[in-house]
């Protein structure tokens, strides 16, 4: 059993909803991104996803590719993500997956890519650029390093394939809650995120997260209780509360948890 | 009891799964993976519909302007003939698709990807261009069928690209400049492509060249192969056989892909793609991904791309908009590794001299990208003998780059 599975298995033990906050690796800085990942447990995380810095996110709205540009050309690197976080992980806390875009995979060697984010502390990848067709041989590759891989379904992706797409993942499946890219704007479809959901659960017990356009405590709680997912995701509004406190002379961290445990409330 | 099975032309890709051997594939996010299935349904039915291509045909005759001529470029042949130091060249020919509607090969593809778009019963059409002549032939085949158009380029393309802004608007077309990034095509695309994950469902991306995920490379080759079809035929017209080598600019490689696919069969037809050298060979001096780069993903194929040890996309150079890109086509990766098509460079310099070289001797001012084709073929004319023919793809004209030649010719001119 990964540490995911553990983590969704305690959740739903004691009828709980996970958090799962998005950070970008290396934004503001890379210190910042280590020292908030100590903090995001105790305020209310079950997972936190960090994102490997990319330069050409299609899936990304304005925030976080904006933040991935400040990152790349501040010089991080893949690499410098794992060794910022290898150095604060410790043997509890929340689960750590990467969001990472097939071009770095493939570049780096799948299998080289596995080994060092497992040596870093990553328990399992999210893929948002590898559609059930191309996963074949990434699955092999995860699954042989122990770790999981989460594909995403779309409001787009029709029942059949949804099954087949949750059946290709391990630990969670990536759940959009709308159409489009990351970011506040549009929030998530919630009645239609429900009956997607609900057709899911007939296909897979494997737990569904959601995420794009969760932005607030109430969106957390539309996601999770309305519509039923199991953790809901927020990325683009964190990373947009790490810079605007960075720039504004304050700490980035503090931002970070405040926001995370605001986000919480929206579990219960 | 063996036996042995006739080996599968060069031709019959991609594979049902999108594969120019290990090339191609289809890497994007879930959300548009249904409208790229249904985008491949209806092309399937569309292809085997002979309303569809009796459509698109008498569009291409009364509309677009083709058969588009080959001509007989005598006093190029006999510059190339000159500076050969041997005293004779091959003929060379020009396939003249900058006289095909909009001035360049581009309107081949957005008409029949706009035929497409009406039988999805979708009203909107977007597009990323470099050099703008995709976004015109875009904006003009969107004015044709009346849906609604807005175009993704780079800011700093805007700027390099002035007149065919114009065009798009003139013709209704929404222009939205692109300032994230590089600011030129790699950035339109990456715009584009967001854009189409919020508006898949009313809306079709047409991309412009033969790059993107499956079945983008094989629609947009499909629809650009009516210039080899038409090359092969006219050839034979001219000069009784198929030509001894077929010559075309690469960028993503639309027009070289449209002029080759019909000849990769044909092994005694030598094809050559010539990519942007920019100034030097040097990461970040040029675009030449298929001279200098090695296999990677970029915008859902894997094929040969310019990318740092980490993956990351590399800046480009080209003094050519429609060139500055830091992949191509995952068919062109294909035909390089199977030996079938030989990729050069020209720089920029050799360029901007073609530019001039074919205005001078021919009275014909090309797209900055089709003169590094024009350079490739006048330094192969010259190793060839007088009796053989090459046909260049002339892709473009060079209206557009008018300002920005003279701009870099006058820069030039204060260097020496």
């Amino acid at each position: 059993m990964t540490r995911i599975d553990q983590i969704f298995s305690q959740l739903r033990g004691s009828g709980r909803k996970g958090l799962m906050p998005f950070l970008c690796g290396g934004y503001p800085t890379l210190g910042a991104t280590a020292a908030t990942l100590g903090r995001l447990g105790p305020a209310g995380a079950s997972i936190v996803e960090i994102g490997i810095p990319f330069s050409d996110p299609i899936a990304d709205g304005p925030v976080i590719a904006a933040a991935m540009h400040e990152a790349l050309v501040a010089g991080v690197t893949p690499g410098g993500v794992f060794e910022a976080v290898k150095g604060v992980r410790g043997t509890t806390g929340p689960g750590l997956v990467a969001m990472v875009s097939i071009s770095i995979v493939h570049r780096m060697g799948a299998g080289r890519f596995v080994a060092e984010a497992k040596a870093a502390g990553f328990d399992g990848f999210i893929f948002p650029d590898v559609p059930l067709e191309e996963a074949v041989g990434l699955a092999g590759t995860v699954r042989d390093g122990g770790m999981t891989m989460s594909l995403l379904i779309a409001p787009t992706t029709p029942p059949g394939r949804a099954a087949a797409i949750a059946r290709a993942c391990s630990g969670f499946v990536y759940l959009l809650s709308r159409t489009g890219i990351t970011g506040e704007g549009a929030g998530p479809m919630v009645e239609r995120l429900a009956r997607q959901i609900v057709a899911l659960r007939r296909e897979t017990d494997l737990p569904i997260a959601c995420g794009f356009g969760i932005s607030s405590a109430s969106q957390v709680r539309a996601v999770v209780r309305e519509a039923g997912a199991d953790a809901a995701i927020v990325g683009s509004a964190l990373v947009r509360a790490m810079g605007d406190s960075a720039a504004a002379g304050r700490d980035p961290v503090a931002a970070a948890e405040a926001m995370v445990r605001d986000l919480a409330s929206g579990l219960a | 009891m063996i036996t042995a099975s006739p080996a599968q032309p060069l031709s019959a890709v991609p594979s049902a799964s999108g594969r120019y051997g290990a090339f191609g594939g289809v890497y994007v996010p879930e959300t548009l993976v249904s409208a790229l299935v249904q985008l491949e349904e209806e092309y399937r039915r569309a292809r085997s519909d002979p309303a569809f291509s009796a459509e698109l045909d008498a569009l291409l005759a009364t509309f677009v302007g083709r058969a588009t001529p080959l001509y007989h470029a005598k006093r190029l042949s006999a510059y190339a003939a000159e500076r050969s130091g041997r005293g004779q060249a091959a003929n060379i020919w020009l396939k003249r698709e900058d006289l095909a509607h909009t001035g360049a090969h581009k309107i081949n593809n957005t008409m029949g990807q706009a035929l497409l778009t009406r039988r999805m019963g979708k009203r909107r059409i977007i597009a990323e261009t470099g050099a703008g002549q995709h976004g015109v032939a875009t904006a003009t085949a969107a004015a044709h069928f009346g849906l609604r158009c807005d175009v993704y380029m780079g800011a700093e393309d805007v700027r390099r690209q002035r007149l065919n802004v114009v065009r798009m608007k003139l013709m209704g077309a929404n222009v939205i400049a692109v300032e994230s990034g590089s600011r030129t095509l790699k950035d339109a695309t990456n715009e584009a492509m967001r854009d189409w994950m919020a508006s898949v469902e009313g809306t079709h991306y047409a991309l412009g060249s033969v790059v993107g995920p499956h079945p983008f490379p094989m629609i947009v080759r499909d629809f650009q192969s009516v210039i080899g079809r038409e090359t092969r035929r006219q050839s034979v017209e001219a000069f009784g056989r198929l030509p001894d080598a077929v010559v075309a600019c690469v960028g993503g490689g639309s027009n070289a892909a449209g002029i080759f696919y019909p000849f990769v069969d044909d092994a005694g037809v030598r094809l050559v793609g010539v990519e942007a050298g920019g100034r030097s060979r040097k990461p970040g001096d040029h675009a030449a991904p298929l001279s200098f780069g090695t296999p990677g993903i970029l915008h859902g194929s894997l094929s040969y791309v310019l990318q740092t040890d980490d993956g990351q996309t590399a800046d480009v150079h080209s003094c050519s908009a429609g060139l500055d890109y830091p992949g191509v086509g995952p068919e062109h990766s294909y035909w390089k590794d199977a030996g079938r098509v030989t990729y050069t460079a020209a720089t920029d310099d050799e360029a901007l001299d073609s530019f001039t070289l074919l205005a001078r001797t021919e009275g014909i001012i090309p797209a900055l990208e089709t003169a590094h084709a024009i350079a490739e073929a006048v330094r192969l004319a010259g190793q060839m003998p007088c009796d053989r023919h090459i046909v260049v793809n002339c892709s473009g004209r060079g209206d557009k780059d008018v300002d920005e030649a003279s701009r870099l010719l006058g820069l030039r001119e204060a260097g020496r």
